[in-house]
């Protein structure tokens, strides 16, 4: 079964929009969208530098992401808005990495591939990356769940039930980075902030509860990288803008529901 | 005679580069009910802060007894409309509780029939008897209270007041609250702490509205009348403890 092309993309898109669904309501819970933005072009420097140094990519763009988030909540509280910060250090790190792999002539090196994505080329041992970082990243979340959700709602509320805020913020920026890097070959570094936070928006109008928000976005998420798989097959389009796509025409139709129903 | 929940030692804050508080010396022994007073910007909400744990003391020392459970009602909780939060799952934050649990705790905060509402859609005094419901249901040891009539009219402040008094009654927990209104304190308050970057003098209601240092913060405008709360007491205050207004501490 694994061995047609077509079975290993869903699962490894399966598996990303499965991870994607808890972070992606932290990243819109607390309003971190371009954090998940700054996360992912850090991950293009860690596939430059892995290239140059002949390192394994998955770590090195781990680690890249992980600096970059220690460099925003570094910088941030400094004098400057956290978008300004963001929107420095997101688009600094994705020039500097295209740069550097432009000076790596000696590589060849498929930039469109890494960022947007080449989801019909997963093959077995990305599969168990991908699952494997997935039911990771599920795990975390689900072991921090009420400690997160508190410390997102109100830091001082946290603390005065003995959660320490930061310490939950240093778990979901590690799980973030974990999905980034596991993501990068279902949607590429441009896109995977499209897929954290357009299922999650699209969960909102339908949500009462957080746990329900976040099983409506695993759910949106699954649907929009089946039916952006299916699109991309039949209209012969780029299989990761594709998924966005129908995760945006998707969250189009549950924002309209949602108004509809009066409750937006 | 219960040792403290909370002893302060010289404490000093630095918010950035400002001393935001000085020196504090202070300690909540059990049951007591302790008002905070002092001007904006002189440092009440950074006090509260401090002893919830969330600022660390820049000197001096915080020591809390041994698994002290602390319910803590901020001034204010903004909860962004992107997060769908029903009354009933709120208060099961952290701590998953049941719902008879649940159904009894919004029927002593006086909102029985909210369970199921969103919290972005409740009235401001909904919301702060949701706040203190949720606070209480971990029969918390000290109850700290950030302005939290702030928003309710003067019926409304009444009533929650009146509520604070039936759950120190209840829970037998110490309060400090911060008060909203300078010149409004509880008649039930054992102690007023008057603070301004330090804390300028405590004592019972009238010792500190007699005070020259409150008199020279308050002084202007209601001529430095310290309004009490008074209501009708159907019972008395007779504790079997004392209160040290000994700002050393009991230690």
């Amino acid at each position: 079964m694994l061995d047609d092309f077509l079975i290993r993309a869903a699962l490894a898109g399966l598996g990303v929009a499965l991870a994607a669904a808890p972070l992606g309501c932290f990243v819109v819970w607390r309003r971190m969208a371009y954090f998940g933005e700054a996360t992912a072009h850090a991950a293009i420097l860690g596939v430059a530098l892995a290239l140059a140094l002949g390192l394994p990519i998955l770590p090195a763009v781990l680690v890249t992401a992980l600096l970059m988030a220690g460099a925003v909540s570094a910088l941030s509280g400094r004098g400057y808005a956290m978008d300004t910060v963001l929107g420095v250090l997101a688009h600094s790190a994705l020039a500097i990495g295209l740069v550097a792999v432009a000076l790596l002539a000696d590589v060849r090196l498929d930039l469109m591939a890494f960022l947007f994505g080449d989801i019909l080329a997963v093959n077995k041992a990305d599969l168990a990356v991908i699952w494997g970082g997935a039911l990771a990243v599920l795990g975390l979340m689900t072991w921090r769940w009420s400690a997160l959700l508190t410390a997102t709602l109100n830091p001082d509320l946290a603390r005065a039930s003995g959660i320490d805020p930061r310490r939950e913020e240093l778990a979901m920026t590690l799980a973030l980075a974990a999905v980034v890097a596991v993501a990068i070959k279902v949607v590429g570094v441009l896109l995977i902030a499209a897929l954290l936070v357009i299922p999650a928006a699209a969960a909102r109008p339908l949500s009462r509860t957080p746990e329900a928000m976040v099983i409506g976005a695993a759910l949106i998420g699954m649907g929009a990288v089946l039916g952006g798989l299916w699109a991309a097959l039949l209209l012969d389009t780029p299989t990761g803008p594709s998924i966005v796509c129908t995760a945006a025409l998707l969250f189009a139709a549950t924002t309209l529901a949602g108004a509809l129903r009066g409750r937006i | 005679m219960s040792a403290p929940l909370i002893t302060l030692r010289d404490m000093s804050i630095l918010l950035g580069a400002n001393r935001v508080l000085q020196d504090v010396n202070l300690s909540i022994t059990p049951g007591e009910i302790v008002t905070v007073v002092g001007p904006n910007g002189s440092g009440k909400s950074t006090l509260l802060r401090a002893l919830i744990g969330a600022l660390p003391p820049a000197t001096g020392s915080v020591t809390r007894a041994p698994g002290l459970r602390i319910g803590y009602v901020p001034q204010k909780l903004a909860i962004d409309s992107a997060l769908p939060m029903t009354v009933r799952r709120f208060l099961s934050l952290p701590r998953r509780i049941g719902d008879p649990e649940a159904v009894q705790a919004l029927h002593r905060a006086g909102v029985p029939d909210l369970g199921q509402r969103q919290m972005v859609d409740l009235s401001g005094g909904q919301f702060q008897r949701v706040l203190l419901a949720r606070a209480l249901l971990e029969r918390p040891q000290l109850l700290l209270l950030d302005e939290a009539t702030q928003g309710l009219d003067q019926p409304g402040s009444a009533a929650f007041y009146r509520q604070i008094e039936e759950v120190r009654r209840d829970l037998g927990c110490a309060v400090v609250m911060v008060s909203h209104d300078l010149h409004v304190v509880m008649a039930a308050s054992d102690r007023v702490l008057c603070v301004n970057g330090h804390i300028c003098c405590q004592g019972t209601p009238d010792i500190v509205a007699s005070a020259p240092e409150y008199r020279a913060l308050f002084g202007t405008g209601t001529g430095g009348a310290l309004a009490l709360y008074r209501h009708q007491h159907s019972h008395s205050h007779d504790h079997d403890h004392s209160h040290p207004h000994d700002h050393k501490g009991a230690a």
